[in-house]
C-alpha cells in the first residue's frame, strides 16, 4: 500500500476514495494531506465533479427514424411503429 | 444505469413472458435508444451498433422464459446488449485482457492540470458544447480504458460486475478506472480552464 501522505500516493488512491471504498484510516490520511496541499484538493474536487458530470443523464436524443424502422421490421413489430401503445391493464 | 424511462413505462414482465407483442413493443420503445447509444459508445461504429441493437432484443426474447426478475428488466436487457457489444469488440480482436498493468505513479501524475473549474455555473458545465467535449474526451480514451469507464461510471455497474463482464480482475478494473478518470479530468480541466479564462476576461 502506498503512503497517502504525499501527492503521488494520493493520486493512486483518489478513485477508491471518491467511490467510498477506501478504508477509514486511509481516508483520514488522505484528507489530512488534502488539508495541507491545495493542488491535491483541486485534483480531488475536479475529479469528483468530472465523474458527476458523466453521470448526468444525456438529453433525450431519439433513435434515428431509419434505425428504428429497421429494428421494428427485424422484430416483426411494424404494426407498433410510431403508435402510442396503452399500458398493460 | 438509466432505469427511469423504463420504470416510468411500467412494463409487465408477466405480459412479456406470455408473448404479448404490444408489451414487447413498449419495452423496445422504452429501451432501444439507450441500447443504441450504449453500443455506439462502445463500438464507435453505427453499423455495428445497429447490429447490437437488433441482436440484443432477439437474444432477450429467447432468454425471457429463464429471466427470473432478480435484477430489473432494464438492467438485464442492458447487460445482454453490453455482452453483444463486447463480443463484437473481441471479434475485432481488440485485446480487452492484456498483461496486468502496474501503474507507474509518476506517469499518473504527469501533466496534471491544476485549474479549479468546479464552480463554473451548472448551465455552463452542462451546455451542449460542454456535453460535446465530454463525449469527445471519452472517445479519445484507449479502448481498454473506455469500456471500463463506460460500464462503471456511465452505466453504473459495480467494480465486481465490470470485472465479471470484461473477464478482468477487480484490481485491473480499478487501475483502468483510475487511469480513465485521471485522463478525463485532465481533458475537462483544460477545456473548462479555457472557459474560466474567457469568463474572467469578459
Amino acid at each position: 500500500m502506498t503512503e497517502i501522505s504525499n501527492c503521488k500516493g494520493l493520486v493512486s488512491s483518489i478513485s477508491e476514495y471518491l467511490d467510498g471504498e477506501l478504508p477509514p484510516e486511509l481516508c483520514a490520511e488522505l484528507e489530512k494531506h488534502m488539508s495541507e496541499c491545495e493542488n491535491c484538493t483541486i485534483v480531488v474536487n475536479t475529479m469528483r465533479k468530472t465523474i458527476d458530470l458523466y453521470r448526468q443523464p444525456a438529453p433525450d436524443n431519439p433513435l434515428p427514424d431509419e434505425i428504428k424502422s429497421r429494428l421494428y421490421a427485424r422484430l416483426h413489430l411494424e404494426d407498433y411503429l410510431d403508435k402510442q401503445i396503452p399500458e398493460h391493464p | 444505469m438509466t432505469e427511469e424511462s423504463l420504470n416510468n413505462s411500467n412494463i409487465s414482465l408477466a405480459a412479456l413472458k406470455a408473448g404479448d407483442r404490444a408489451e414487447f413493443a413498449r419495452l423496445v420503445d422504452a429501451t432501444s435508444n439507450h441500447i443504441y447509444r450504449l453500443a455506439l459508445k462502445i463500438l464507435r461504429d453505427p453499423q455495428d451498433a445497429e447490429d447490437v441493437l437488433q441482436e440484443s432484443y432477439i437474444k432477450a426474447l429467447r432468454a425471457l422464459p429463464e429471466f427470473e426478475g432478480r435484477s430489473s428488466l432494464s438492467t438485464w436487457l442492458y447487460r445482454i446488449a453490453v455482452n453483444e457489444a463486447l463480443m463484437l469488440l473481441r471479434k475485432r480482436r481488440v485485446n480487452l485482457v492484456p498483461v496486468e498493468e502496474d501503474p507507474d505513479e509518476d506517469d499518473l501524475q504527469a501533466g496534471m492540470v491544476l485549474t479549479d473549474w468546479r464552480f463554473l455555473p451548472e448551465d455552463e458545465l452542462l451546455s451542449a458544447e460542454s456535453r460535446r467535449r465530454l463525449e469527445q474526451a471519452v472517445d479519445t480514451l484507449p479502448e481498454t480504458l473506455r469500456v471500463v469507464f463506460m460500464l462503471r461510471d456511465m452505466e453504473g455497474l459495480s467494480i465486481r460486475e465490470t470485472a465479471g463482464m470484461l473477464g478482468l480482475t477487480e484490481t485491473a478494473v480499478k487501475t483502468r478506472l483510475l487511469r480513465a478518470r485521471l485522463k478525463l479530468r485532465n481533458q475537462l480541466s483544460v477545456y473548462f480552464g479555457e472557459r474560466l479564462t474567457e469568463n474572467s476576461s469578459e
